[in-house]
């Protein structure tokens, strides 16, 4: 591979998808990243895009931008995710329909957009964020788990359509890690949730990091199509 | 860009596909090609990667992006991808309908 890794992250402008970032530039990858709106930090070796991962025009813009400065991609981690936990005889369907937009046509755009650019390469890791809340059939997550659970399916075939291109297509389902996607959940259901997992912890960024490494790894290049659930789930 | 600049950006994209697969077909690669269909001279995953490069092609070579598997290439009852020169002309109709792309 010539020169550092290129490492696409989606929804960097906090939670994991910033520790990514910062764990991916400690490791010598030059990193880009997005959000809708500005992140308050900067990095050396990463740069940001203002970017919706659900507008075609904002992610081929993106996509754009990473070939003319550095002509291939190696690593995409689709991180961006939105949640709202209702029971579903209260979900308004304007907040199901966000979901998936959000969570499961982005991934689709930027993975379609992504495959384009490694296929010239011959070479590519699709790193997916799935979550826990798909195995463990999450009461009052059923639209959000849905959005994942799509996630995973799609990730699973695109590993076979790829396959031939050298991509791989994995997907990393964390457990409840201490982001603002579960900070209006009650502790008590957290903790509920943690009670039902072989490891009853919040999850960690690092956990997060440790299996995307993996997956993005060199070596893994007989590994796609899998799911790990952090936590035992 | 001109059409005939089109067609010769999606033969040289397809050359470049058949010749990373095997030899070339006895036949000459014209506008005439078939891409879709028994006589296509390619499979279908051939068709899809050779559709990427012209993307690809469009978009490093002349500034011009475009989506090509959009809703109505998808949606037509004739498919645009059927031949070199059907999908040619698409990509001439795209460039035209979208002001950013004027001719040069």
């Amino acid at each position: 591979m010539p020169g550092p890794e290129i490492v696409l992250i989606t929804g960097t402008r906090k939670g994991i998808g910033r520790h990514l970032a910062e764990h991916f530039v400690r490791k010598g990858a030059l990193v880009e990243g997005c959000s809708r709106t500005a992140p308050d930090w900067e990095l050396e070796n990463y740069t940001h895009h203002l970017a919706d991962v659900t507008s075609e025009a904002d992610v081929r813009r993106m996509m754009t931008s990473i070939r003319h400065r550095h002509n291939r991609l190696d690593v995409l981690v689709n991180n961006t995710g939105i949640a709202s936990m209702n029971h579903t005889v209260l979900m308004p369907l304007e907040s199901a329909a966000r979901i998936m937009n959000t969570n499961f046509l982005g991934t689709f755009l930027m993975c379609r957009e992504s495959a384009k650019l490694m296929r010239q390469q011959k070479w590519g890791r699709i790193i997916n964020l799935g979550s826990i809340a798909v195995p463990m059939r999450l009461a009052g997550e059923s639209v959000y788990a849905a959005s994942k659970s799509a996630i995973t399916t799609f990730t699973q075939i695109l590993a076979g359509e790829l396959a031939g291109w050298g991509i791989t297509c994995n997907v990393v389902s964390p457990a409840p890690i201490e982001t603002d996607l579960i900070r209006s959940v009650p502790p008590e259901k957290i903790q509920h949730i943690l009670d039902r997992l072989p490891i009853s912890r919040l999850g960690r960024y690092e956990d997060v990091a440790h299996v995307v490494d993996f997956f993005a790894h060199r070596a893994s290049d007989a590994i796609t199509g899998q799911v790990i659930y952090l936590g035992g789930a | 860009m001109q059409k005939t600049e089109i067609t010769e950006l999606i033969l040289s994209c397809l050359r470049g596909n058949l010749e990373a697969a095997g030899p070339l077909p006895a036949e000459p690669l014209t506008s005439e090609t078939r891409l879709l269909g028994r006589s296509a001279v390619l499979d279908p995953l051939g068709l899809v990667q050779l559709l990427v490069d012209v993307e690809l092609q469009l978009d490093s070579a002349h500034g011009i992006a475009v989506t090509l598997a959009d809703e109505r290439a998808m949606s037509q009852k004739h498919s645009p991808f059927r031949s070199v020169g059907t999908l040619s002309d698409y990509i001439d109709t795209l460039i035209q309908e979208d002001p950013s792309h004027a001719r040069a």
